[in-house]
């Protein structure tokens, strides 16, 4: 039967940025269809994984996500270090939960020195993630940014509160930085071109869309990417053609559902592949929706999603 | 694509006999344009014109329904590619595989899952729909296996068997479950069909690539089979992904009859890794499978499925709303804390959570703001104090407590002076504005 695969038309194509500076740089976007449609366009670089990295040992972690980091959760370089050697991380999000006002609030000479540590002592490109605290954030990405000078990081997330100040403090030390924009693709736009107003290089920009996991609101943030692809690549919305990163673990290893150990309701299963699969899961699903760099915790959820990484775009 | 009214008005008789109920025929078109008439109210037209407008009017992706009473499950029905176009319509169906081939043992546990692991979330019922009971070739024991999964679940009911005789013995002891019969493929077309006719019961198609299956429908479809569903046989990872884009946007934007049905996918047969099947099965559950049949249900893979279909499936339109009324978190006695939050499903969820997490047990009020977050009905006036006090009253909160202290949103915070108003006697203590702050702003809390 004569019958034509039907195609999208597609009018742009997702920039490309660079991550990271050496040999360890990592490359994503390029995309010129929708993700994984690969027999109408191609993707030039597969999506990446960037492991989580907490600048202090975390307080409240459920066992199977602390497990395979036991030893080295006191100490981010070694805790860097562990996913880099041992479970083969190609970035790392070091995730600055202690500046927190509301928590230690650690000061921004604290972090920097922490910061500074771990990226000198890795080479694949390192995402700083703060507080998303304006006046918090500004101070400490301010200071880390001058001081990792030459280390191109990735830091956010920038806001519209914060963008200035953070912003040209990106510019001025050549670090890529996180758009970041609560579950809106209005508002995303504008702070892409609040941005580039500012003079941060369109090859200097990764989005965050603020994501969230499975049973807390993921269609939100799925239908939010979509629509920005489809602005993108469909209707030659250059605002909206920057790649997008989700800081997904940290959602999902804070919900209820993850913590409920297995002999309290065992209708839920087995504690820990119930965490590893509400990760694996809600991270497909954004991948789905057009996620580039994927923050991600637990070694086992990395390798299942690596795993489909590689088959959807395998050779035909 | 639909008609629009004045073309369907053309193919009316256009005396204006008023028997349809409407006073023109004019009328009565543009009641069927937009669905609010059914074209048998009109008792003169034309059989010619009664197939082109059935045609026309029928759904780019056909419906099916499989199984009987409260376990039915409808499938197909989509319209859009993207949820946010529209949303969509039907979740897919969740199948176990249950092999004749295992012991009776095992097929009774797994049957034990598939009846147990349901779960309830924000006033829903979260379950499984199918058993999928797969021959080996004996037409006997494949019999006296689908009679025990008759008898023992209420579940629909999927037989798997490419020999007629033995999908024949199957059927005979379910066909008035209404199962779905898989697979009639190129070589059993013909007595498939037969089967799937003489029972009613909706039939599914199977070949090795989209074009072959569309071949195989059309001859269905000719045969007079209307309810299919379709596997275009591939079980690679990439290729079984982009089948299933391909037959949605052929059936959608290219009106492709053929491929217009919904369709089947099979993690079990993809891998043999559990957590990976699962996985796969969370690609299909948001990109078009209409089933999706796992090789077992396990509570830690199916609960994530299930919540991820309700949360796909919702509608972007019309929000996830939990029911107003008192929540208990933790036990909670009458020196313990009383917050007050909006009735979006998601804003309970996050702020239950932090509750939870923060280990302090306390009383969640949740009030009914038609689905809307707490600053979103705080600016529509569903979050004020006019409409909170009363709630606060009503529910019967200030008998369970003795200090009436009442924890406000931080976003709300403008309303305290009005509620302290509206509520003699209580204290009204503005709480943080973000959920996450929760736990901090709990611990340091003190009746």
């Amino acid at each position: 039967m004569a019958f034509e695969v039907p195609k999208t038309a597609y009018s742009g194509k997702i920039k490309e940025i660079k991550l990271g500076s050496g040999d360890k740089a990592v490359t994503v976007g390029g995309e010129s269809c929708y993700p994984f449609y690969l027999f109408e366009g191609e993707m030039s670089h597969s999506p990446r994984i960037a492991m989580e990295v907490w600048d202090m040992p975390p307080q409240d972690w459920a066992p199977a996500a602390l497990e395979p980091f036991q030893g080295v959760t006191d100490d981010p370089v070694a805790w860097a270090k562990k996913c880099i050697d041992d479970y083969g991380a190609e970035m790392i999000c070091l995730q600055l939960i202690s500046t927190d006002p509301n928590g230690l609030d650690r000061s921004a000479d604290e972090a920097t020195a922490v910061v500074k540590k771990v990226a000198d002592a890795i080479n694949v490109p390192l995402i700083v993630w703060g507080t998303a605290n304006h006046d918090k954030d500004t101070e400490v990405l301010r200071q880390i940014a001058e001081v990792c000078q030459g280390k191109d990081l990735i830091m956010g997330p920038v806001e519209e509160g914060d963008h200035k100040k953070i912003g040209a403090a990106a510019i001025g030390y050549h670090h890529t930085v996180i758009s970041s924009t609560p579950i809106d693709i209005n508002l995303a736009k504008q702070l892409n071109i609040l941005l580039g107003n500012l003079g941060v290089a369109d090859e200097m920009i990764i989005v965050d869309p603020t994501v969230s996991c499975i049973g807390y609101g993921i269609e939100y943030c799925y239908s939010v990417m979509e629509r920005m692809r489809m602005a993108g690549l469909t209707q030659q919305d250059e605002k909206l053609q920057f790649p997008l990163i989700c800081n997904i673990s940290k959602e999902v290893w804070k919900t209820k559902e993850v913590h409920i150990p297995t002999a309290e309701d065992p209708k839920l299963g087995d504690a820990k592949k119930r965490g590893i699969l509400l990760e694996a899961m809600s991270t497909m699903v954004l991948l789905l929706a057009g996620g580039d760099v994927m923050v991600m915790r637990h070694p086992e959820a990395i390798k299942l999603v690596r795993e489909m990484i590689t088959e959807l775009t395998a050779a035909s | 694509m639909a008609l629009t009214g004045i073309e369907i008005f053309k193919l009316l008789p256009k005396t204006n006999c008023k028997d349809c109920g409407e006073p023109t025929c004019l009328a009565f078109a543009m009641k069927l344009a937009t669905g609010k008439a059914e074209l048998s109210a009109c008792p003169h037209v034309s059989e010619e014109s009664k197939a082109k407008l059935t045609e026309a009017s029928a759904p780019p992706i056909i419906p099916v329904t499989i199984g009987v009473g409260d376990r039915v499950l409808k499938i197909g029905g989509e319209t859009v590619m993207f949820r946010h176009e529209k949303r969509f319509e039907n979740p897919p169906g969740l199948a176990i595989l249950i092999s004749d081939g295992l012991d009776d043992a095992e097929i009774d546990a797994r049957l034990k899952r598939f009846n147990d692991l349901q779960y309830e979330r924000i006033g829903l019922l979260l379950r499984p729909d199918l058993v999928a009971v797969k021959a080996g070739g004996d037409a006997a024991r494949f019999k006296a296996v689908v009679t025990k999964v008759k008898e023992k679940s209420s579940g629909g009911i999927i037989l798997m068997s490419d020999n007629p005789e033995v999908m024949a013995a199957g059927l005979a002891a379910c066909a008035d479950r209404k199962p779905l019969l898989y697979a009639a493929t190129e070589a059993n077309q013909d007595k498939m069909a037969a089967l799937a006719k003489e029972n009613s019961c909706p039939l599914a198609v199977k070949a090795d690539s989209v074009e072959k299956l569309a071949e195989l429908t059309t001859k269905l479809t000719e045969a007079g089979i209307k309810e299919l569903v379709i596997d275009s046989g591939a079980r690679a990872l990439r290729q079984a992904f982009e089948d299933q884009v391909i037959i949605r946007s052929a059936a959608l934007a290219k009106k492709f009859r053929p491929l217009g049905f919904p369709t089947i996918v099979f993690p079990a047969e993809m891998t043999d890794d559990p957590m990976k099947e699962a996985v796969i099965a969370s690609m299909f559950v948001a990109k078009y499978g209409g089933i999706i049949v796992l090789s077992d249900f396990q509570g830690e893979s199916l609960f994530p499925l299930l919540v991820e279909r309700l949360n796909v499936y919702t509608d972007p339109q019309r929000p996830l709303a939990t029911k107003e009324g008192i929540y208990e978190i933790g036990k909670p006695n009458d020196s313990s804390p009383v917050l007050i939050t909006s009735n979006f499903s998601l804003t309970y969820f996050i702020v239950s959570g932090e509750v939870e997490t923060s280990k302090i047990p306390s009383y969640l009020l949740v009030k009914d703001t038609e689905g809307l977050s707490v600053m979103t009905a705080w600016a529509a006036g569903k979050f004020v104090a006019d409409a909170i006090a009363p709630f606060v009253k009503k529910c019967g909160i200030a008998d369970m407590v003795k200090h009436h202290k009442l924890v406000i949103p931080g976003y709300a915070a403008a309303e305290s002076g009005g509620l302290e108003e509206e509520l003699p006697g209580w204290e009204i203590q503005v709480g943080p504005r973000d959920g996450s702050n929760i736990p901090a702003y709990l611990k340091s809390w003190h009746p």
